[in-house]
């Protein structure tokens, strides 16, 4: 395994940097040391080399990323300005459609799908000028923590092979970790980004609901579902987001809020910032050493200038059964397309119900086929009531303790995950133990706010824990300038 | 398909369904009352589909308009058509119902080729639009029938089971239907019988082509119709078990079947049996209403609020836009022509049976004629014509302003009322104008008293023995005369000039 990505690299970074990123990148072509077609070539040979040990590409989209490195290329020998992540080399999370390029979301029912249409997030990506390496593995349809409900193989971590990488962006996770990719896309339902990002240590950051287009999104939970990014870098991670955001007539949950320059805002001072530490995030359940490790994070911060206060968020024993609830009934729904009809997997049946009952047996996974379950019957007549409806009262409730919270405090910091990357395996026999480790990421998801995960040091000297920083509604610049504050005074490396 | 063919020009009574229903005495059936909700989905005349930028047009190349939203691709999202919420809401208004300040789209769920998301988007708990109603004419009384609520949805694919060299095995589906916008339109449980379920769908059928919401061509399914019947003793309160009746996608299938319906339930009950709430299916080849089978319509649809659409907010500005485009209605506009024109109520409710007829009736008396010539006119030549041709009054050769001129010849007396509906039929042909028509085939009235005394002399110089008669006293010949002169001028002199002179050489001698 190599832990320095560039370390083997043909196209070396430029001197005194550990890694490419999306400024290096740009200087290393705008001065011509390197081609965006000799970057491509160097990504691919990275992914060829280290794919195998880490499954975290489904597929890959050589044609595409040349003719994309090539019309960089075009650029700079005609002397055009560049766009701004002019040959950036990207990871796209197998949930995002692209055009002409297998998409599965992880799911046998999906095997060989050639979306004809790109995301928007996608599209935006491509305007402005990303290389798109490939495709990366996911749990199913994004439903899992771990990876191990992908229908082509877990993810191994780029930490520890034998290890998880968290899901169900794990692939997205892993790539950016082991330098396979720059930047990286995922989704993030109730931690799909911030707790892979924790598990790998990388940043990971999920933007408010509506902040980034869903259109081109396989959905799994339609009023949860994010696209965000990875990089190794708070400052990629802020530029990545300023390309995708912003309203999409194509979805009209999609936001008409401006978009500020989050890259340029990243070295405002966050003196004075008042951060809230709520206590339900520090009980039991929570690992001492990566307890340990997020205290040393809020006390660096405090060192900064930033005002730690304790907060009390009272509905936060709720939201796993209240995540777990609506995410599936939505599911349930979402997932009923994949009926054999018009694309993916069809196993013929003697009738309709027949062809539907095989199809979609043989399509998706056990896990799949229990959130579909317990969706369905969220939805039934008779339960209706009692579990989809209370659910939607009790997400209010959430709702309302991080506007409370926001009253008081001007950022929310909690771990990403109670435990570090657990072993293949260890979980997968018990669902329920796999779904607390999501215990809390899908608060914030519940709310519709924005966070991200950061690396804070790593326990054990090799894996990494994740220091979730959640803002408000839209408030991503105020999160990232956190961010950015953390990793400059050496947060990452605690 | 044989019904359809042999009943052109069915009456609502004749209409008797089978043997086996109509074997019921006359006087049992009438101890039992009829209870009769109509929902109906009216596809909206919008360009565009509900959710999505492809063409709603009818008769395009199978799967010609579709894309991924419309085709339930993976990660492909709806996109509300404001056009289709404002025609929405142009029905309701027009509808007398209360446009919801907020409503909410909802999915309905289940499985079925033709829904390729597997849910169909629809509008649940909170409607559009609720307590409307509509005021229908039957048996020269009105009655008002309420409206429960109003709801946008979007149409299902069309799953074509024949033509095909496989069709025995398989099905195709033509997606270009799928997505389309409806409107779904509950009636209360206001309606006592066949006819009056006629009357609410003409009425509402005119309102939605009025409001041009709809084109409401139930050929091509844009209006569809399902039923809900049940049957009670005159005078009992409470209302029997009902069946949900589908498939009316004529009038005639809708009297028909409610007819079927109706005797089968008393049928039923007569005989100590009890109704069975259920779904039945209008067999038009058997033109029998039969159960489906419980899992063609046994679902729990899980209705849950739809996540990808925000809430409907009926702003006041779009109500404003929406009023402002609304026409006179139908009701409006008989009352008005009845007051307005001195015209009957019933030639009133023929002149706006459509918004054309009625609009070319106005232009004719815009353009000078008089409302009641032009009413007649209209109703004995224009339609018999229109009616035998086939043709909508749109195509009609004879413009308003051409018929206010032929009207204005036969008033001044330039030509007979008999040359002028000669050169009416013409002019249905041609396009021609009257006083064109009138010359070239010489139908001017002879007016000239010179010319026509000429003639009258001619007559009584011919006709000794009645000229006798006439001198005599009696007065029947005297008709006879007329028509002898009338007929030496081939119809053209004027007759009341003709009378005067007859009369008058006749009293001379």
């Amino acid at each position: 395994m190599s832990a320095s990505p560039n370390a083997s690299a043909g196209a070396a970074p430029p001197a005194g940097s550990t890694a490419w990123t999306v400024a290096g990148i740009r200087r290393a072509l705008e001065s011509r040391k390197v081609s965006a077609r000799e970057l491509t070539k160097d990504y691919y040979a990275r992914i060829e080399r280290e794919n195998p040990r880490l499954n975290a590409f489904l597929a890959l989209s050589p044609d595409r990323a040349y003719s994309q490195a090539d019309a960089i290329d075009a650029k700079i020998a005609r002397g055009e300005p560049l766009p701004p992540l002019a040959g950036v080399p990207a990871a796209l999370k197998d949930v995002l459609d692209t055009r002409g390029t297998e998409t599965t979301a992880g799911s046998r029912i999906l095997k060989g799908y050639v979306p004809p249409y790109d995301a928007t997030a996608i599209e935006r990506l491509d305007r402005a000028g990303a290389i798109f390496l490939g495709k990366t593995n996911c749990d199913e349809f994004a439903m899992g923590s771990s990876n191990e409900n992908s229908a082509f193989g877990p993810v191994h971590n780029p930490v520890a092979l034998d290890r998880v990488p968290g899901g169900s962006s794990g692939g997205s996770a892993a790539a950016v970790a082991a330098g396979l990719a720059v930047v990286a896309l995922g989704t993030d339902t109730g931690g799909s980004i911030r707790q892979p990002g924790a598990l790998c240590g990388v940043p990971g950051m999920m933007p408010t609901y509506g902040r980034v287009s869903r259109y081109g999104l396989i959905a799994f939970a339609s009023s949860l579902d994010r696209i965000g990014p990875f990089a190794s870098t708070v400052e990629d991670v802020a530029r990545v987001l300023e390309v995708i955001a912003g309203r999409d007539p194509l979805d009209a949950t999609s936001a008409d809020h401006p978009v500020p320059s989050y890259s340029a805002g990243l070295d405002a001072p966050v003196k004075g910032l008042r951060l809230g530490i709520p206590a339900e995030y520090f009980a039991e359940g929570l690992d001492p050493a990566i307890r340990q490790k997020i205290e040393a994070g809020i006390g660096l911060l405090k060192q900064l200038g930033c005002v730690p206060t304790p907060i009390a968020m009272p509905h936060t024993a709720y939201a796993i059964p209240t995540y777990y609830l609506i995410a599936t009934a939505e599911a349930s729904s979402n997932l009923a397309r994949f009926d054999g009809v018009r694309y993916g997997l069809r196993v013929p049946g003697a009738t309709l119900g027949e062809m539907y009952r095989k199809t979609r047996g043989a399509g998706f996974g056990p896990e799949v086929k229990r959130r579909i379950m317990l969706g369905t019957y969220a939805l039934s007549a008779g339960y209706y009531d009692a579990f989809y409806l209370k659910a939607q009262k009790v997400r209010t409730l959430i709702k309302g303790d991080f506007d409370r919270a926001f009253q008081q405090v001007d950022l929310i910091l909690t771990p990403t995950s109670p435990v570090t990357a657990f072993r293949l395996g260890e979980r997968t026999e018990d669902p329920l133990a796999m779904y607390l480790a999501d215990i809390y990421t899908v608060t914030g998801s519940l709310a519709g706010v924005t966070g991200i995960s950061l690396p804070c040091g790593k326990v054990c000297g090799t894996l990494p824990v994740g220091l979730q920083v959640i803002g408000p509604h839209f408030e991503e610049g105020r999160v990232l300038r956190l961010a950015r504050a953390f990793e400059a005074a050496g947060g990452f490396e605690l | 398909m044989a019904v359809e063919a042999g009943c052109y020009n069915f009456g609502l009574a004749m209409a008797r369904a089978t043997q086996e229903a109509s074997s019921i005495p006359p006087e049992v059936l009438a101890r039992y009352e009829p209870v009769i909700g109509l929902e109906t989905h009216v596809q909206l005349k919008t360009a565009t589909k509900i959710f999505c930028a492809c063409s709603a047009r009818f008769g395009d190349p199978p799967n010609r308009n579709t894309c991924p939203v419309c085709l339930g691709l993976p990660g492909a999202l709806p996109v509300l058509n404001r056009r289709a919420l404002e025609l929405a809401v142009k029905a309701a208004l027009a509808l007398h119902c209360t446009v919801e300040e907020r409503s909410r789209f909802a999915r309905k769920n289940y499985f079925y080729p033709d829904l390729p998301k597997g849910y169909q988007i629809s509008m649940y708990e909170l409607p559009l639009a609720t307590r409307g109603w509509l005021e229908i004419e039957h048996d020269g009384k009105t009655k008002r029938i309420g409206i429960t609520r109003l709801h946008l949805e979007d149409d299902a694919a069309k799953g074509m089971h024949e033509g095909f060299p496989d069709s025995d095995r398989n099905t195709y589906i033509d997606f270009n239907r799928g997505g389309v916008p409806l409107i779904e339109i509950v009636s209360e449980p206001d309606i006592r019988s066949p006819e009056e379920a006629h009357a609410y769908l003409t009425a509402l059928k005119q309102i939605l082509l009025y409001t041009e919401v709809s084109d409401c061509n139930m050929e091509e399914g844009s209006l569809r119709c399902d039923a809900n019947v049940s049957v009670r003793r005159h005078g009992e309160q409470n209302f029997g078990t009902k069946t949900e009746v589908k498939n009316l996608n004529s009038f005639r299938y809708l009297v028909h079947a409610l007819e079927y319906e109706i005797e089968r339930q008393v049928q039923t009950l007569e005989s100590g049996g009890t109704i069975a709430q259920e779904t039945r299916l209008w067999n038009v080849a058997a033109g029998r209403t039969e159960p489906m089978r419980s899992k063609e319509y046994a679902h729990d649809y899980r209705y849950f609020p739809e996540p990808d659409l925000l809430p409907v907010h009926a702003t006041k500005a779009m109500l404003a836009r929406v009023r402002a485009e609304m026409p006179e209605l139908p009701a409006a506009r008989r009352a008005r022509f009845v007051r307005d024109y001195g015209i009957t109520p019933y030639d009133a409710g023929v002149l706006t049976a459509t918004r054309e007829l009625a609009d070319y009736f106005e232009q004719t008396v815009r353009a000078g004629a008089a409302a009641k010539t032009a009413s007649n006119w209209i109703q004995t030549e224009l339609l018999r014509r229109l009616n035998a041709s086939g043709e909508e009054i749109a195509a009609s050769r004879i413009r308003p302003e051409a018929l206010a001129e032929l009207i204005a010849l036969v008033e001044r007396g330039e030509v007979t009322a008999a040359s002028g509906k000669a050169i009416f039929a013409k002019m249905f042909e041609t396009g021609k104008p009257a006083g064109r028509i009138a010359a070239e085939d010489g139908h001017r009235q002879i007016q000239d008293a010179g010319e026509i005394e000429r003639a009258c002399r001619e007559v009584i110089k011919k006709n000794p023995d009645q000229t006798a008669k006439y001198r005599a006293g009696n007065e029947g010949v005297f008709k006879f005369l007329v028509g002898q002169v009338m007929r030496a001028t081939r119809g053209q002199a004027n007759p009341q000039v003709v009378n005067e002179a007859l009369r008058r050489l006749l009293a001379a001698k």
